[in-house]
């Protein structure tokens, strides 16, 4: 089956409850996390998710959209990028 | 090989922290179509070609930034130079009232600038052009958004000096006609004009475009800085290195993003122009990319160096990145956008001899600095002739936007604000050229374009 994949990457200080509230928004609009992987870097807490919106019942605005509500409530910055601008950028 | 999280980081760091962005998507639009011999229906045509496809645009772009999570800051309409399809309506008015037309589409779309209001007068000018250049400080002072340009001279054909010698008079008219000499800032003066520049205030569609075409601005200093930063001892081999990749990585982004952009509006993807372009954000200026290779301010011996070499990795990461590179593609140095470049001149490290030296091996030229409003018309058309000459003979884009301020003299500070920054003013060599530019006419075309 096609898949849409697209980044979420969670940039900011570590902190419970990360990973359940962007999980929960993701079961609840039916998005699958193929992968997740955290490191700190540079200071900072980093969380990327690789999500598949394919079966998404919501646009990937909207996603975004909730995304940046989580992040403004835990001080957070989250991004939401379509995959193919890494694969752009960092393949040859 | 999957993407790993150091290289998602690295993307998100250069957009969230480095204000990495599409700088610009910047439409050409041919309106050799909408000429007609009833000026009104002329008008309405040209408004709406213009009017339309700059709706899109914006509508096209804005799905695009949430997809790939990159801002694209403008949003902008490139026309065919005006003065070529004004030739049967040739009247200051009706330059005037085609720059109105132009000015209310791109405002009712939301379009910060079009860019064309020009001529192409390299080895001549038709009755047409002269119109145009006449027409040009009521043009820039009553309106808003209407960019101008003229290409004066290339390396085949020379340097039109009856052209430069227009421009010293009309330029001050223009200052006295607008607020801080603002209507100055909206144009160019090239040789060498590039036809598929996505960058204003230089902007327009060449003759030897498509209908429409899509051409994208990609930007980045602060995150070129930020890698020079973190390699401090590293050789001028390694530097360029380094640039190169970062420089390529950037690219990519604007091309994956412009060419999708074509796709969705159904017309043909142009070029990518990767351009070092200062904002007034701090730390996105290409100054302080020059003082992080260790130069303690523009302006200082080895700039010219520093420049050469930020150049030239810019345009080797680049061409590597992209098979569409076109435009301008290098490093601007305009002084009023950049804070780096501001100060160097505040701190007296950069005079406006220095600026030209850099602009042999930048991109463009002499961009966005104001000089006191007396200089006579000569010098002004002086400095500009010399900045051409340095284009023409090496066979390169040169340019000059320059404000002639009223009433301001050197050391006076212009503050417009927004992207236009502050502009402070800078002394000009006052001895006179006068009588060298009065004798007009032609500058040959340099033995290097006799290659056929």
């Amino acid at each position: 089956m096609n898949k849409e994949l697209l980044f979420i990457t969670v940039i900011g200080k570590d902190k419970k409850g990360i990973v359940a509230k962007v999980s929960n928004l993701l079961y609840k609009h039916d998005i699958n996390i193929e992968d997740i992987s955290q490191r700190i870097m540079g200071g900072f807490f980093v969380m990327t998710m690789l999500v598949d919106i394919k079966t998404a019942d919501i646009a990937m605005d909207k996603i975004a959209t909730e995304l940046e509500k989580i992040g403004q409530n835990m001080q957070l910055r989250i991004q939401l990028q379509h995959e193919k601008i890494f694969n752009k950028m960092h393949r040859i | 090989m999957t993407i790993t999280v150091e290289e998602v980081f690295e993307t998100a760091q250069m957009i969230l922290y480095h204000n990495l962005d599409i700088r610009t998507t910047t439409l050409g639009v041919n309106l050799k179509d909408c000429i007609d011999s009833d000026f009104s229906a002329f008008k309405r045509k040209v408004y709406q070609k213009v009017n339309t496809h700059a709706v899109r645009l914006i509508e096209h772009a804005r799905k695009l930034e949430v997809k790939y999570g990159i801002p694209i800051v403008n949003k902008r309409i490139a026309v065919t130079p005006i003065s070529l399809i004004m030739e049967s309506h040739c009247t200051k008015s009706k330059f005037l009232q085609m720059a109105k037309t132009l000015d209310k589409a791109a405002a009712d779309a939301g379009i910060d600038f079009v860019g064309g209001f020009g001529a192409l007068v390299q080895k001549g000018m038709t009755k047409a052009d002269k119109t145009l250049i006449a027409a040009l400080p009521e043009v820039l002072s009553q309106t808003g958004r209407v960019c101008s340009f003229l290409n004066v001279g290339s390396t085949v054909s020379g340097l039109n000096l009856d052209a430069v010698n227009l421009l010293g008079g009309m330029l001050k008219d223009a200052a006295k006609k607008s607020k801080n000499a603002i209507g100055c800032a909206k144009f160019v003066v090239f040789v060498n004009a590039p036809e598929d520049n996505p960058f204003m205030a230089g902007a327009f569609h060449g003759v030897g475009e498509p209908d429409i075409t899509l051409n994208v601005g990609i930007s980045g200093p602060g995150v070129v800085k930020s890698v020079v930063e973190e390699n401090r001892e590293c050789d001028l081999t390694e530097l360029s290195e380094i640039i190169k990749r970062t420089v390529f990585k950037i690219t990519r982004a604007g091309e994956l993003v412009g060419r999708e952009l074509a796709a969705d509006l159904k017309i043909p993807f142009g070029i990518v122009d990767i351009s070092l372009a200062s904002t007034t954000a701090t730390g996105d200026s290409v100054a302080n990319v020059l003082e992080a290779f260790g130069i303690e301010h523009v302006g200082a011996h080895g700039s010219t160096l520093a420049v050469a070499l930020l150049m030239d990795a810019v345009k080797k990461g680049g061409a590597m990145a992209s098979g569409n590179v076109g435009g301008l593609s290098g490093t601007f140095i305009p002084v009023s956008e950049d804070a780096g470049m501001i100060e160097a001149v505040n701190k007296g490290a950069l005079s406006l001899d220095k600026l030209e030296a850099l602009t042999a091996v930048c991109s463009v030229g002499l961009d966005m600095f104001a000089i006191p409003g007396d200089v006579p018309d000569a010098t002004i058309n002086a400095i500009i002739a010399d900045e051409l000459a340095i284009g023409i003979i090496n066979n390169k884009t040169t340019a000059v936007r320059m404000l002639p301020v009223p009433g301001k003299k050197a050391g006076d500070q212009i503050r417009f604000g927004g992207l236009l920054g502050t502009v402070p003013v800078m002394e000009v060599n006052r001895y006179s050229a006068a009588d060298f530019m009065k004798r007009g006419g032609r500058l040959p075309a340099p033995v290097t374009s006799l290659r056929n």
